[in-house]
């Protein structure tokens, strides 16, 4: 391997030729496809293809680090904020600035017509290598680290300073104060027990009924008196009025011999 | 890619794969592969069996000799289950969820160094026992790992339902956080070994294990490895009794099990990690020269990776059968405000000692009398500091007249209260 003339192999000039169409597609699936998750996966396969392409290129650091850094994190967050806000539901095309597709359209032009510029004027030399292009190594990350902390380590400290300050004001911004008390897990205990006389039932309400008959959500539990529980029903059922009657005929469990009898009148008087 | 330029230009590799062809690195994953898949198979078993002794019961002991071919008939059971889709389900992204899984939790064991060179008996032919290493190998698992997580998030949002949705941002918050914790204990191994590469943190172990010297980074990283791979006590995201099984509720059948596989390859992964730095990688456990170094050649260091690999995982079998699971907000301030912090602080005072050693050239016998100095002034803050009055129940609370006829019934003083004084007695009577 002299400086000057670098042979790319056989197998990096195959793995280019297979990953550089892919992410090309993904780069367009990224303009046109129509939810935005699937336009972010897009541009998450651009970025592990571009970071296999580094690794190809002898910069197995700046390979990694992208695939950890903006691929784990950053665009991790994006799709955190997809799914949770759910872009897809209505994609509003009013203008909120007027002639904004104009001036977008102005600048596009713009950027398409620098970036041809750029490219058509770009010359390639031919390819030399990692070792002939930088013989320091600073690729490698001992290199790097040497590059970053020692020659620039007063602009690494500024960025850091600055980038603690933006998240620090994001934390002041979304920052309430607290008005009441913090709720736990002991004062939500405490409260519940003192609503005891209110009607605040401390264990998990009985779920609803299961006869032999009906298995279902929308009829409700029968307690150890044969009364119904209407509580052991879904409030929204309730509330929609969904509310089945448990069947009729359902054991009816009584309690002592003054109640005996009275069981299977207060169902009927359920079903009616 | 280029594997003899890799092997060339990658300053800090102990490992030499300058003689490698590319039938012998084939031949490598294939066999990873493999040993990850029954590898599973048995850690499957080994944890429910492990899990029933602790609880006094056999466990699987029907199919099979002590019933390890059990998991092999769920697996089977599992392949030929209905697989159903959901209605509302993103099609393609639910199927490509387990896959991306699954394809991430494979990648992780190509770093991993089985053990040193492997000679073959009656050719002078060696080669390392692993797959690839290069200088920032480590960073790869992690890399792989943060990859990992979109089959958990896309599964979730794929689909299109609420509990798997609710499932996959609770573990992507989990993954993240606790994964910042993993990358800062990791950052003093890097420190100690000088190197992000495997077989080179394998090697610099031959005097001692870094678990011993940087016991609080290995402590993180066992919690932290825990909460990486949603196991108990950290399962949140398929914390049963909240969210039915969080991701996976919307799985069946051949789908289910890719995500079933990628949590146990995650948790071999995560303990491959961990043996390869902490525990001595492929290291016998003998002092350093014991028998000639003749336990730390040939293929016998295969045996001790595997024999510690296990032990890492009985550590977690070990953990599921005995802690609880943590409520969401209690994990997440575990995560934030306590394992992050110390990973940062311990990372400082490492580097700060580093510096002083090797560039200041102080050494170990001057380190003591600072070491003891800290200790003592330490235990005195800690003695002399003003013990937190503990608040008497209902002092902040405006005081209330007790009414001690309460819906008409005579109603006794709670603790700290008082009853109004008694018109008719004229005294006044405390609750207890």
């Amino acid at each position: 391997m002299t400086p000057g003339a670098l042979e790319i192999s056989g197998g990096e000039t195959f793995l280019f030729w297979v990953i550089a169409p892919l992410m090309v597609l993904a780069a367009l699936g990224l303009l046109f496809v129509k939810r935005a998750v699937h336009a972010a996966m897009c541009l998450v396969f651009v970025m592990v293809s571009m970071a296999i392409l580094y690794i190809a290129q002898e910069a197995p650091f700046l390979g990694v680090v992208q695939v950890v850094v903006y691929t784990g994190a950053v665009m991790m967050l994006f799709l955190f904020v997809l799914m949770l806000v759910g872009v897809d539901a209505s994609d509003s095309l009013t203008e909120t600035i007027r002639g904004q597709r104009w001036i977008g359209l102005l600048i596009g032009i713009g950027l398409a017509a620098v970036l041809g510029g750029v490219v058509g004027r770009a010359a390639f030399p031919p390819a030399v290598g990692l070792s002939g292009g930088d013989p320091d190594g600073v690729a490698n990350p001992q290199a790097l680290a040497r590059v970053l902390f020692g020659d620039y380590v007063l602009a690494m400290e500024a960025v850091g300073v600055l980038l603690v300050t933006a998240a620090v004001g994001a934390l002041v911004l979304t920052h309430r104060r607290r008005l009441a008390p913090k709720q736990t897990q002991a004062s939500v205990a405490d409260a519940r027990i003192k609503a005891l006389p209110d009607g605040v039932v401390l264990t998990p309400l009985p779920s609803p009924g299961v006869y032999a008959r009906s298995n279902a959500m929308d009829t409700p539990a029968l307690g150890p008196d044969g009364e119904q529980v209407p509580q052991s029903v879904s409030r929204v059922l309730r509330i929609r009025g969904q509310e089945r009657p448990a069947p009729h005929g359902a054991v009816v469990v009584s309690t002592g011999s003054t109640r005996e009898g009275t069981g299977s009148a207060r169902d009927e008087e359920g079903d009616a | 890619m280029n594997p003899v330029i890799l092997a060339a230009a990658a300053p800090g590799v102990a490992a030499d794969f300058s003689q490698e062809t590319i039938w012998a690195s084939i031949v490598k994953a294939v066999l990873i592969v493999v040993f990850l898949l029954t590898s599973v198979l048995f850690a499957i078993w080994f944890e429910r069996k492990v899990v029933a002794r602790m609880q006094v019961r056999p466990g699987p002991n029907w199919h099979g000799p002590f019933g390890l071919l059990q998991s092999l008939a769920d697996a089977m059971k599992l392949l030929l289950k209905e697989d159903m889709t959901v209605t509302r389900a993103d099609r393609f992204v639910y199927l490509l969820a387990p896959m991306i899984s699954v394809f991430c939790s494979l990648l992780v064991f190509a770093v991993i160094p089985f053990g040193p060179s492997l000679p073959f008996p009656w050719t002078d032919w060696t080669t390392p026992a692993q797959l690839t290493d290069f200088p920032v190998a480590v960073l790869y698992v992690l890399a792989a790992a943060s990859l990992g997580v979109y089959g958990i998030v896309l599964g979730g949002w794929a689909s299109g339902s609420t509990y798997p949705l609710l499932g996959s941002v609770r573990s992507t918050a989990q993954v993240i956080s606790y994964e910042l914790a993993m990358g800062l204990s990791l950052v003093s191994v890097f420190i100690m070994a000088g190197s992000m590469s495997t077989s080179q943190i394998v090697s610099s172990q031959t005097q001692i294990w870094w678990f011993i010297p940087l016991a609080p980074a290995f402590v993180i990283y066992v919690i932290s490895m825990i909460g990486e791979t949603n196991r108990l006590p950290f399962d949140l995201p398929e914390a049963e009794g909240e969210l039915v099984s969080g991701y996976m509720t919307e799985y069946s059948s051949m789908k289910f099990a890719w995500f079933f596989l990628a949590e146990y390859i995650n948790m071999l992964n995560v303990s491959a990690v961990a043996v390869t730095l902490f525990l001595g990688g492929w290291r016998a456990p003998v002092p350093d020269g014991f028998l000639g170094g003749a336990l730390n050649e040939g293929w016998l260091p295969i045996l001790w990776f595997l024999v510690k690999l296990w032990a890492v995982m009985f550590v977690f079998v070990w953990v599921r059968g005995t802690l609880l699971r943590l409520r969401y907000d209690q994990f997440m301030v575990f995560g934030w405000k306590v394992l992050i912090p110390v990973a940062l602080g311990w990372v400082v005072v490492l580097s700060v000692v580093q510096w002083l050693q090797r560039v200041q050239g102080v050494t170990y016998q001057q380190f003591i009398p600072v070491i003891i100095g800290a200790a003592v002034v330490f235990i005195a803050v800690m003695w002399f500091w003003p013990e937190k009055k503990e608040a008497p129940p209902g002092a902040g609370q405006e005081k209330e007249p007790v009414d001690a006829f309460a819906g008409g019934f005579p109603v006794p003083p709670l603790p700290g209260e008082k009853l109004p004084p008694s018109k008719r007695f004229g005294k006044e009577v405390h609750g207890e």
